[in-house]
């Protein structure tokens, strides 16, 4: 068995605090190796990771491919621009194809809650979940922890903001389940409409008030926010979204004054984010992408490497 | 054919109680009741600590035929009921072509022929079930449809639904309604709450149903016809319809065994057989389902029976059909939920499942007496066995509770006193095959 006690990862929800911790210090000397000239080392040659994705991403796709490359792992990645009904195949048999053409994971993105979970049940293969639904978009989560610890020195006590359309968000539902984990105080901030019923069962509280949901706060995450969402009615025009919910200057005033801004992106500039603040000293959007990578660089190798205590010499 | 049912715990719906009394089937008929009965002629079944109830009826399943014979047939769906305990069903129109003319009621009558248990089919209410148009009303009648519904689908517009109540009357015909605000549950997937919030999934408010109920409630007052609320899910739904009945309100409702069952968490499975519509509730609907069908105010037990082919099941969650196959888990879904907890009295199970069904669509009252029509129901308290859906005689083996360990399973089904199923199957027997069909290839 490898070192970290699952198969598969599918959700935060699954995991322990302190298997998150151990991703998140796994990823350190991974980061370590991204800065380097050569950025190789051959902890998983031999490994084929195929990344399967049903629906458009060029960050998260990017990052798991270098991630994978840089530890040594060959990569495929096959998109697939139509369901699995359109396409007449089902999403089971498409991934039983890519698994006994030798894949040792898969990493799958999915419009559908639960793809990830489907396959993880059909597959020997390692399947980890880059985002299913409106459910879980766990390593984004894992990067946004990476990203708090690393410049706040820890997680415990911190409060943390998630501002935005939290009801269609997997970043807003991994973040919560890994914050809560690790002993971060969580405010939801963002219109009714934009707020899933009940949430508070997970231990969050809840603000329509960015005023007070800002207060005092260590992090903001920010969430974008998809026009759709507008065209449904779920809020009245993106002008009235921007001022009333989108992060500026004046509404970082609330926040504690060392407070760290963070975006999952890709960014609607000047619409969730002013672009003062996305591009000011406040802002880690930039590193995060960075620590995406390293983070899933950890993640590979605890799933992957079989338990040998492979050294990360290039 | 006469046999004799020896020991068997008779149940009546109409003066509410159980006696242990030996029955006597000679031809169609029930010949004979009485303690101790001889009948040396007679082929002798023991059925000794079984409940013995009125025939029981389905009065929500769909065939799929015509149209999608994949999921179903009228000769399956009804080998399903018979194995199921089920002595009649009546079968939901919303197949393709949808039953909203003369022809394919009498299509549905013809192939139910050949079948193993009575079907009543329902008429569409309107035309094509597009909410537009009337349903040649007055046709359906005539070739034998037992109620009108659109089923599948609510009437979205007060008015047609308005008219379906009032030419409904000329015919004394129950107009059966599927509650669904259908821009309110645009999109859902499963029920509105804590679980659909954790999962990501677009949810159906209860207000969805809710909405359309309070609606079809004052429709019904107002023309004075008779409405009949399917599948109920909520607890605002079963007080709404407990304040309509309080006001005398033409109105009776059903809920199916799943909704008395399941609560949304069992979503959380990603299970495809969960989801169904309307959806499986939070756990405070179930309690008020429960305790709406204690009180009166749900009439009925009904399957809802939706097969569907597992290609169809075994996709991503946002693509699978609606649905549970349901006939053949029902009665003992029941036994062991709602009887052994003490929710429900054998007398009240015959009420929710023979007599109500068979007062709601008109047909004779279902009641066992001497004279009478031998339709009957041999339930087994005692036998506990696993539900294993590859027995399943219906194409549908959809079902969330593969697996589940359940007492109380029927044992004989008798249509017209014909012995339609008998299992071998004694409480001490580990390999019990339940439900041997009888007189079928």
């Amino acid at each position: 068995m490898n070192q970290f006690g699952h198969k598969d990862l599918l959700g935060l929800q699954e995991l322990r605090p302190d298997e998150i911790n151990l991703i998140l210090d796994t990823a350190e000397p991974m980061k370590e190796v991204l800065g380097r000239e050569i950025k190789k080392v051959p902890t998983l040659r031999g490994r084929v990771i195929v990344t399967l994705f049903y629906e458009a991403s060029t960050r998260t796709r990017t990052s798991f491919e270098l991630a994978a490359k840089y530890m040594g792992a060959d990569t495929v990645s096959i998109s697939v621009a139509t369901s699995s009904v359109q396409k007449g195949e089902s999403l089971g048999d498409t991934a039983r194809t890519i698994e006994v053409m030798g894949a040792d994971a898969i990493i799958i993105r999915h419009s559908a809650t639960g793809a990830p979970h489907l396959l993880a049940k059909l597959l020997n293969a390692r399947v980890i979940n880059a985002g299913d639904g409106s459910h879980e978009h766990p390593t984004q989560a894992l990067l946004d922890l990476f990203t708090i610890r690393e410049k706040k020195g820890g997680i415990a006590g911190l409060k943390v903001a998630i501002l935005g359309d939290v009801a269609h968000s997997r970043v807003a539902r991994s973040n919560i389940w890994g914050l809560t984990k690790l002993g971060a105080e969580v405010r939801l901030v963002g219109p009714p409409t934009l707020i899933p019923p009940e949430i508070e069962q997970l231990g969050v509280s809840v603000f329509h008030d960015w005023r007070r949901g800002l207060k005092d706060v260590d992090v903001i995450n920010v969430l974008r926010i998809q026009l759709e969402r507008q065209q449904r009615g779920l809020f009245p025009s993106i002008r009235e979204y921007t001022r009333l919910f989108g992060l500026d200057e004046d509404k970082l005033q609330a926040a504690r004054p060392d407070v760290l801004v963070l975006h999952p992106g890709p960014v609607n500039r000047g619409v969730e984010i002013s672009p003062g603040v996305q591009d000011g000293s406040h802002s880690a959007i930039n590193e995060q992408v960075t620590n995406g990578v390293a983070v899933r660089m950890a993640l590979l190798y605890l799933l992957l490497s079989g338990g040998e205590q492979s050294d990360l010499s290039a | 054919m006469t046999y004799l049912l020896k020991g068997g715990l008779i149940v009546d719906p109409l003066e509410e109680k159980v006696e242990q009394l030996d029955l006597l089937v000679a031809g169609d008929r029930v010949a004979a009741m009485a303690p101790g009965l001889q009948a040396p002629e007679a082929e002798v079944i023991l059925v000794d600590g079984c409940y013995v109830l009125p025939g029981l009826i389905d009065m929500h399943c769909h065939l799929r035929e015509p149209g999608d014979e994949l999921k179903e047939t009228i000769l399956t769906g009804t080998r399903a009921a018979a194995r199921g305990g089920f002595t009649g069903v009546v079968a939901m129109g919303n197949t393709r072509p949808p039953a909203d003319n003369r022809s394919v009621i009498e299509f549905i009558k013809r192939q139910a022929e050949a079948g193993i248990v009575p079907v009543y089919p329902v008429g569409c209410a309107t035309k094509g079930r597009r909410g537009e148009e009337l349903s040649e009303i007055g046709d359906l009648f005539e070739a034998g449809a037992v109620a009108l519904s659109d089923d599948g689908s609510s009437i979205a517009s007060g008015e047609v639904l308005r008219h379906v109540l009032e030419y409904s009357r000329m015919f004394d015909l129950v107009v059966i309604s599927h509650c669904e605000d259908q821009d309110l549950s645009a999109g859902g997937l499963m029920h509105e709450g804590f679980n659909s919030t954790l999962l990501g999934l677009r949810g159906i408010p209860a207000a969805a149903e809710e909405v359309h109920v309070a609606r079809d409630l004052i429709l019904s007052e107002m023309t004075g016809a008779r409405l009949h609320i399917a599948h109920v899910s909520t607890a605002g739904s079963v007080r709404l319809i407990r304040e309509a009945k309080q006001r005398g309100v033409r109105v009776t409702a059903e809920a199916t065994p799943h909704h008395l069952c399941l609560t949304d968490e069992a979503v959380r499975s990603y299970d495809t057989n969960t989801k169904v519509n309307p959806p499986l509730r939070s756990g405070q609907d179930v309690a008020a389902l429960r305790e709406g069908l204690r009180d009166g105010t749900i009439d009925a037990i009904a399957t809802d029976h939706a097969p569907h082919t597992r290609e169809e099941k075994e996709v991503e969650f946002n693509l699978a059909p609606c649905g549970i196959s349901g006939l053949e888990t029902a009665v003992p879904l029941v036994w062991e939920h709602l009887v052994e907890p003490g929710i429900l009295t054998p007398v009240q199970v015959a009420q929710k499942m023979a007599w109500n069904p068979a007062r709601i669509i008109g047909l004779p009252e279902r009641r066992i007496g001497v004279g009478g029509a031998a339709n009957l129901t041999v339930i087994d308290p005692r036998l506990k066995l696993p539900v294993i859906v590859e027995q399943f005689a219906s194409l549908g083996k959809n079902t969330p509770f593969a697996g589940w360990e359940l007492r109380g399973w029927p044992v004989m089904t008798v249509i017209s006193g014909r012995i339609a199923m008998q299992t071998r199957a004694t409480p001490a027997s580990s390999d019990a095959s339940i439900g041997t069909l009888r007189g079928v290839s």
